[in-house]
């Protein structure tokens, strides 16, 4: 469409509606742009390390199950682990109740709790995140076996 | 330059718009019921399972293609309302009428499986992270459009508040896309990026985009049913109608 020709009550009107979609999205912008750091769901280790989340509160905490590090207590449903996000040191989190199907080591999961006195995470929620990749079994399987064969 | 020109004003005509769409509607409605059962046989019983998730992952084929209509259709109302506000055709303001009930239920289909899918492998219905919450506000957006609407009694009022709001809502659509980029969220980033191959295999995510197609298509038929009712009733006093229904 040319509007360079257009009648000039539409052209106005035209530029109204721009005006109108271009000074809400600002708007929105830079709201969101000061509030990024609270919509944020959870925070790094690296974060709560540093004092930037809130000390003594409940928040969320996520990061990467370190592989090796899962404890199970064996008379409870008790259950420690590590979580990384590959930067700082690992967060220990402490949680009693059933997992997601999805939380194994390695996996990225998000945590509702507070960090108590010895720096531990008292969890009393677990969330697992997964990523945006997809495949079957098989390959899968043999992605593993050939990760295993290299090393 | 003119033959465009020609086209939308002739599109701009409900009489043309009804004819033609009547014609093309049998179509939509054969394509879209034979496209939508392969995507749903391919994909719920053919598609392998995925490797962690095993057979739950086949919501995707619903929870996907729904979401992706649920901000297309939001941004094509927001299209015929610029359309209406600028050009004044009635036809656009219908075409912004009849698409908000659709967009409001597409939202709602992929909010409800994204918390059935989400509560077995996440562990919980909801989450407020920004993705979902952002999904949440197109949905208020969508029933706020309906609801404004309805509180007005003048309709060329109405139609214009009705564009208004779809504009200014506009802006929610880049914030849901990108929503898992900018902020940490609980749901995963996208599958699909226009510069990277998909993060799935073709077995996986042909019969997604062939749901994809399919919902398009059903919704293009829905939203042709929908805006016909509207021209008969919108047009009730001229000729044409009057012919049509006395033929009926």
């Amino acid at each position: 469409m040319k509007f360079g020709n257009m009648k000039p009550h539409r052209r106005r009107r035209l530029y109204v509606v721009l005006f109108l979609v271009v000074t809400s999205s600002a708007a929105v912008g830079l709201t969101l742009m000061a509030l990024n750091e609270n919509i944020n769901l959870f925070y790094s280790p690296q974060q709560i390390a540093s004092g930037e989340a809130p000390v003594g509160k409940t928040i969320r905490a996520g990061g990467v199950v370190v592989p090796g590090s899962l404890r199970r207590d064996e008379s409870s449903l008790l259950i420690e682990f590590d979580i990384s996000d590959l930067k700082t040191a690992p967060l220990r989190v402490a949680y009693t109740g059933i997992l997601p199907d999805l939380f194994r080591e390695g996996q990225g999961i998000v945590a509702l709790g507070k960090v108590n006195q010895q720096g531990i995470f008292v969890a009393e929620e677990v969330l697992a995140k997964h990523d945006e990749n997809y495949m079957p079994p098989e390959v899968a399987a043999a992605i593993a076996a050939a990760h295993g064969e290299s090393e | 330059m003119g033959r465009v020109w020609s086209l939308f004003h002739k599109f701009a005509s409900p009489k043309w718009f009804y004819e033609i769409s009547g014609k093309l509607l049998p179509w939509f409605v054969a394509m879209t019921g034979l496209v939508l059962c392969t995507g749903v046989v391919w994909g719920l019983a053919y598609a392998p399972p995925d490797y962690q998730q095993g057979n739950a992952f086949r919501i995707m084929y619903i929870h996907v293609p729904a979401s992706i209509l649920a901000e297309s259709s939001y941004m094509m109302m927001a299209l015929a309302g610029a359309v209406g506000l600028i050009w004044k055709i009635k036809l656009a303001d219908l075409a912004l009428k009849t698409a908000a009930p659709l967009g409001a239920s597409l939202t709602f289909l992929s909010i409800a499986t994204g918390a059935i899918w989400g509560k077995p492998i996440w562990g919980t219905w909801w989450v407020w992270d920004a993705r979902l919450t952002s999904m949440l506000v197109l949905l208020f957006l969508f029933v706020g459009v309906i609801a404004l609407r309805s509180a007005m009694e003048n309709k060329e009022a109405a139609g214009k508040a009705c564009a208004i709001l779809a504009l200014v809502g506009l802006v929610n659509i880049p914030i849901i896309k990108m929503s898992v980029e900018w902020w940490f969220t609980l749901h995963q980033p996208s599958s699909f990026k226009l510069t990277e191959k998909p993060a799935m295999p073709p077995e996986m995510w042909i019969p997604l985009l062939i749901m994809v197609v399919g919902y398009y298509s059903a919704f293009a038929t829905a939203w042709m049913m929908r805006i016909r009712v509207e021209i008969l009733e919108q047009e009730n006093r001229t000729q044409w109608v009057r012919d049509r229904v006395r033929t009926a």
